[in-house]
């Protein structure tokens, strides 16, 4: 049966390449820096199981320490000249379209065999393992069409990796932290202090301190998740459903909505608003957050006034 | 209360500019030592941690199709693409995205889409090519912005699809949360309240688009 494992091993090669390659691309000043921190990535992917809790965390540090003294960065050039794109990409035409859709399109089918046939691979993890293979189709089909050098995917991955640099590893940073602020009980603190600060006997008050409040914890967590257990513990379940009797699933579904609307306006959401801004090259890494915030503030609105029409 | 420390230094260091990974270290060390941790314990803490969620970065394996086939002019052909299509306007285009971006999401195909899938090889140079439609003289910013856009539509779509299907992480979280309360609940009942604010979300965002269209074209009237 296919796992997780199958991922994290392809995944592990794929880094391990891109070190490699790193270190070989003397155009780079800071190739060495590079290549350590791809390579300590690869090291985590493939044995990050057989290392101790201890050992990760200094494989973290590390990680910290080559990218937090500014030891990677790109190297100038490398792209492929755009009128040789534009003759490429008049002669491929919708081939191109075609390999690029391979990979949703697998996820998709995968995602459905996975679940009702079983015995093929983890069904809880279908779309990611789906994901992978499909990767691994598009690449063969492209190779098998264009011809290219053996190495231009891994060249051209690693130079697209190198642009987004220490930020691809930020998402999971930032999952990682909120486990520690789990484990020291930094959600009660919060929950208590945002349950204290509600006016007494205003039912649009509480409802209005429950939105923003999951907003706002939200934008300081960067994940809808951590606030959500929080604002319901402090607001609520005392508050909402017992003291006013709202429905239950209306205040959580929606809550957790205008959490959603906090997610759009934070850096701490990196793996949705700063990672972006890196690979599409945008000049202001808070671009992405900028163009985010006009949705945000009125859907917000809306989700507030959702749970005080709905719920009660 | 102490252990507060750790959120104001996320929001310091943010606002400071330093680099992010070593204000999280920074935060996660100081909000674990005012927990009375020892540094032993929050070192394995944060690695166990580390380890548990590499789930979170294994999208980079997508690099090296998305690479080969930008070299190969896949960008240049989404943009001839929506140049031989003569209604293909900025605010349409991602409009549709939305739409599709929300339904995938609602049947619980969130991970079929994404930021480097199809943000950055498909949606965002034919958002481009669709401004350029109308504006043969875009500026860098303008640009910019609908590079921004094109993103941000992505994430309006996610967020705002996947909490209609049944079985996404964050409804089986409310379920479990609301049972230790005593409350069982439905997962279908938790996900229909999520409709209301899809389609609200689908209005505000795409109105919003129609809007970013205008300013992409009025840049003569403007100037």
């Amino acid at each position: 049966m296919i796992t997780l494992d199958f991922v994290y091993i392809l995944a592990g090669w794929t880094f391990a390449l891109f070190a490699l390659l790193g270190l070989y691309d003397r155009t780079n000043p800071k190739r060495f820096g590079n290549a350590a921190f791809w390579g300590l990535l690869a090291l985590s992917m493939l044995g990050g199981d057989y290392l101790t809790d201890f050992q990760n965390g200094l494989l973290v540090l590390a990680l910290v320490a080559i990218a937090g003294t500014g030891q990677i960065g790109r190297a100038p050039g490398g792209d492929v000249s755009a009128e040789v794109q534009a003759e490429r990409a008049a002669r491929h035409g919708n081939f191109l379209l075609l390999v690029a859709l391979i990979i949703p399109a697998v996820a998709l089918a995968g995602t459905f065999l996975f679940k009702y046939v079983p015995g093929l691979a983890d069904p809880k993890q279908a779309t990611l393992i789906s994901l992978a293979i499909g990767v691994l189709i598009a690449l063969g089909v492209g190779m098998a069409r264009f011809k290219p050098p053996l190495l231009l995917p891994a060249q051209q991955g690693r130079r697209l990796l190198d642009a987004v640099g220490w930020a691809a590893i930020l998402p999971q940073m930032l999952a990682s932290l909120g486990a520690v602020f789990a484990l020291a009980g930094v959600g009660e603190v919060v929950g208590t202090l945002i349950g204290g600060a509600i006016p007494q006997g205003s039912l649009f008050g509480a409802v209005l301190a429950f939105g923003l409040g999951m907003a706002f914890f939200t934008m300081v967590m960067g994940n809808a998740f951590a606030a959500f257990p929080v604002m319901m513990a402090a607001v609520g379940l005392p508050l909402l459903i017992k003291q006013y009797h709202g429905d239950p699933a209306v205040v959580a579904a929606i809550g957790m909505l205008a959490g959603f609307c906090g997610t759009l306006m934070t850096p701490m959401a990196a793996n949705f608003n700063l990672v972006p801004a890196a690979l599409l090259e945008l000049k202001s890494p808070y671009g992405v957050i900028k163009a985010q915030i006009g949705t945000a503030v009125p859907l917000l609105a809306a989700n507030i006034m959702f749970i005080w029409l709905l719920a009660f | 209360m102490l252990v507060l420390i750790g959120i104001v230094i996320i929001i310091a260091g943010f606002v400071l500019r330093f680099n992010p990974l070593l204000v999280i270290m920074a935060s996660a060390l100081a909000t674990g030592l005012a927990a009375g941790l020892d540094v032993t314990a929050i070192v394995a803490a944060f690695g166990k941690a580390f380890n548990d969620t590499r789930y979170v970065s294994i999208v980079w394996i997508v690099l090296p199709v998305i690479g080969l086939l930008e070299a190969y002019g896949l960008q240049q052909h989404a943009r001839s693409l929506i140049d031989r299509m003569k209604g293909a306007t900025l605010g349409r285009l991602l409009a549709s995205y939305l739409l599709l971006r929300q339904v995938m999401a609602a049947i619980g195909l969130t991970s079929v889409a994404g930021h480097p899938q199809t943000v950055r090889p498909l949606v965002a140079p034919m958002a481009e090519a669709a401004a350029e439609a109308k504006n043969d003289a875009l500026t860098d910013d303008q640009r910019e912005e609908v590079k921004a856009f094109a993103a941000a539509t992505d994430n309006v779509g996610l967020f705002f699809g996947e909490d209609i299907f049944l079985a996404i992480g964050s409804i089986l979280l409310m379920k479990g949360l609301l049972e230790t309360y005593g409350y069982s609940i439905e997962p279908l009942h938790l996900s229909l309240w999520a409709i209301p604010t899809a389609i609200t979300a689908f209005l505000i965002h795409g109105v919003r688009l129609r809007r970013l269209e205008k300013r992409m074209q009025g840049r003569e009237a403007g100037a």
